[in-house]
């Protein structure tokens, strides 16, 4: 007797449905994701943490630096040349390498950290830049600054728009880019400023500090004065020895500035206290293993009794792989969607009320971290099932499955002093890669950072990393199906 | 018991499946720890890694074939059938358990000595040639070593506590593949939930109380003051998950039909 398709999905949706334990497991392996995500938001109280700056496109932000400046009305400009710009590293203040400190000039909104700005500005790796809202960066001039190479930066408003140049003898000036800040009030703050952000070493990084030589400094219009303030903006450096939250000194005509800090972007190393969304989804990680227990369960149950009787009622062996793999595929999808689905906004809210700063993530990430999640949770039990088709055995294949899921996620997100070579490579070729749907956070070139699996960055792109394990999910179940048709049931 | 305990080796010895399983241990936890310090390096003195615990790492993968023995020790015989025999011969329920329980206990000390003594040996050869030399403070690892003879001896019996965790645990649960997932869920998940508790009270309170966390403790041999949990006292709350497990095992063993 031949059955078609239809019938053979059919019977094994009914045997799936028919068992209280499996609906119970794929039940609860929602409820994983969903009880994880409110432990996650209840269980951490950081109301009174210092407040993180949240930029105008809602991005967390770092925003604090050593500011030279006076108020700027209406359209104006700045010039001034940067001799020099050099950076030591905490403790000792040891000279070092940070190719993203920076100093220049720079008009904003107010001193208000994460307010809007534009800055055009000299870099230690970097050459000259120009910024504006935390996110945005334009090369100008290669090449590093020196007393016999320095360089002038020219920053002018007019209107709403900024624009900012840059010149090797103060003579000849290129505009490196023009920007717009909507709503930029008549009064903006304008001035020098100089940020030197936190160093990469090994696995984490230490405070550094810049120290930059102005001169030449003229305005134009905007009722600009010969009174300028030096202020930090943005919280004390904590750590720090006290001289160097910055500073300003004036001799001979020359403007020497010091400040530590970062105008960019919040990147996961430079807030720790921020989480994301796949700390949110954690709870995938319980669920993982129940699908994956399901999965081998669909299929070694079989090989206690019934085996004899699903395959002699259907020609196919494959075929009765093939619907057991969509019937347990598309159940522990579903299962996965609704769990992240109710988790995601649940911990959210709860992380928010406990005052803990969540990277934010636009709709379609969040779509994206929601279907990559369900997906991830269902191919891992069309893992298991292959796998325990090969096996026969339940014990080794729910092993296999979870140690090769897990046990490389576990290697690369707890252990912070593994080398970069080999977390970037277990989470490109393990099935871990797939741990890649749930990144939220991205990397900025203007930010030199740790961007490992450890911090939530991933080697691969998200469905790149998704397919890695898809592909360990088809090919198990091509030699699957190979194996059960070629062998005795 | 004598004839009981008889009768569990003979299944072990016999029966292929284990063979390969207590190979494989063996295996995946030399394996692991050669992988572990082929990559670590240790650039000056004072660079903060603990040598000793760095070469028995592989002890966290060992461990899952481990648990499948064990797992398959009990459920194996539940899923064939074969408990009915066991039981016919052993009639007192708990000597079957308790002979299942000593079997294992000898096979895993042995299995566990062979895996861990070559992660060490594996660290003892590697280590120096990363930098891992007495300039750095880091002298060659040696068993003789007093914390490092208590990380040998305490990985060992923390493999043989795993198996008895994972005995107890089919008892209970019978059926392999939930027996399974339930002792790798209550291995590894918490590590992985433990950083979602921002609390760090409650935090501690996890590693504390999670059989791998805290029975891994015992492999630390520097810093032990940061540690959620010393070293022989995590390995005792492992001790405990275990004999609750049997415990628990036993009980329903004796209540159930088979």
């Amino acid at each position: 007797m031949t059955a078609a398709p239809l019938r053979v999905l059919h019977a094994e949706w009914t045997k799936f449905r028919t068992v209280r334990g499996w609906v119970v497991g794929v039940v609860a392996a929602a409820l994983m994701v969903v009880l994880v995500a409110v432990l996650a938001g209840v269980s951490s109280d950081q109301r009174g943490a210092p407040a993180v700056p949240i930029g105008r496109g809602g991005e967390l932000v770092t925003d604090s630096f050593f500011f030279v400046h006076q108020p700027m009305t209406g359209d104006g400009g700045i010039t001034v040349s940067v001799s020099a710009l050099d950076v030591g590293i905490a403790p000792d203040l040891e000279p070092g390498t940070v190719p993203w400190a920076k100093a220049g000039l720079v008009i904003k909104d107010g001193t208000r950290p994460g307010s809007a700005y534009a800055a055009i500005m000299v870099t230690s790796g970097h050459g000259v830049r120009m910024q504006h809202d935390y996110t945005e960066d334009t090369a100008g001039l290669p090449g590093p600054v020196s007393t016999a190479s320095p360089r002038w930066l020219r920053l002018e408003r007019s209107g709403d728009a900024i624009t900012g140049y840059d010149s090797t003898d103060g003579l000849r000036w290129t505009a490196v880019g023009t920007v717009h800040l909507d709503g930029l009030g008549p009064t903006a703050q304008a001035g020098l400023f100089v940020a030197s952000p936190d160093a990469v070493q090994g696995p984490g990084t230490v405070p550094s500090v810049a120290t930059a030589v102005f001169a030449d400094l003229r305005t134009e219009g905007g009722r600009l004065t010969d009174h300028w303030t030096g202020d930090r903006v943005g919280p004390e450096p904590t750590g720090h020895p006290p001289t160097t939250s910055g500073s300003v000194a004036e001799s001979d005509g020359r403007l020497t500035v010091t400040g530590t800090g970062d105008i960019a972007p919040a990147v996961r190393a430079s807030l720790g206290t921020a989480g994301t969304i796949a700390d949110v989804l954690t709870g995938t990680f319980p669920a993982l293993i129940t699908v994956i227990v399901l999965g081998t369960l669909f299929i070694t149950t079989e090989y206690r009794d019934l085996i004899h009787v699903t395959l002699a009622a259907s020609a196919g062996r494959s075929r009765v792989l093939a619907a057991k793999a969509i019937v347990l595929g598309g159940v522990t999808f579903t299962a996965g969607l609704a769990g992240t689905a109710i988790a995601i906004p649940l911990g959210e809210h709860l992380a928010r009320q406990s005052g803990v700063h969540l990277f934010p993530i636009t709709p379609s990430t969040q779509l994206r971290v929601v279907l990559g999640t369900a997906a991830l949770l269902a191919t891992a039990a069309v893992l298991a099932l292959a796998v325990g088709t090969l096996f026969r055995r339940s014990a080794g294949a729910v092993t296999t499955v979870t140690i090769a899921v897990v046990l490389p996620y576990l290697l690369v997100a707890q252990i912070p002093f593994i080398p970069d070579v080999v977390t970037d490579w277990l989470t490109r070729v393990t099935p871990a890669a797939a741990f890649a749907v749930q990144q939220s956070v991205v990397p900025y070139h203007q930010v030199t950072s740790v961007y490992t699996p450890y911090n939530g960055y991933y080697p691969l792109a998200p469905w790149a990393g998704f397919a890695v394990l898809a592909g360990y999910a088809v090919v198990s179940l091509a030699a699957a199906a190979v194996v059960l048709r070629r062998r005795d049931a | 018991m004598r004839a009981a305990v008889h009768a569990e080796w003979t299944k072990v010895r016999t029966v292929a499946g284990p063979r390969w399983l207590l190979l494989g241990a063996i295996a995946a936890t030399v394996a692991l720890s050669t992988a572990v310090v082929s990559v670590m390096t240790c650039d000056a003195a004072g660079c903060g890694h603990d040598a000793t615990r760095l070469s028995l790492t592989g002890v966290q993968f060992g461990q899952a074939l481990v648990v499948i023995l064990a797992v398959q020790v009990m459920s194996g015989e539940h899923g064939t059938g074969m408990i009915r025999a066991t039981l016919a011969a052993t009639p007192r329920r708990t000597t079957a358990l308790a002979a299942k329980a000593v079997t294992l206990t000898g096979v895993v000390a042995a299995v566990g000595t062979v895996a861990v003594l070559g992660s060490l040996l594996a660290g003892r050869l590697i280590l120096p040639g990363r930098g891992f030399t007495a300039a750095h403070g880091y002298p060659i690892l040696s068993p003789a070593d007093g914390p490092t003879l208590r990380a040998t001896v305490g990985s060992i019996l923390y493999l043989v506590l795993i198996a008895l965790l994972s005995l107890g645990v089919a008892t209970v649960v019978r059926d392999s593949a939930t027996s399974t997932g339930v002792v790798l869920g209550l291995l590894y998940l918490v590590p992985v939930l433990a950083p979602v508790i921002h609390d760090p009270h409650w935090q501690r309170l996890l590693h504390r109380l999670g059989p791998m966390s805290a029975g891994l403790a015992v492999q630390a041999t520097t810093d032990l003051r940061d540690l959620p949990i010393g070293p022989w006292t995590g390995l005792g709350v492992l001790a405990g998950w275990a004999g609750a497990a049997l415990l628990a095992g036993a009980l329903l063993l004796r209540r159930r039909d088979a």
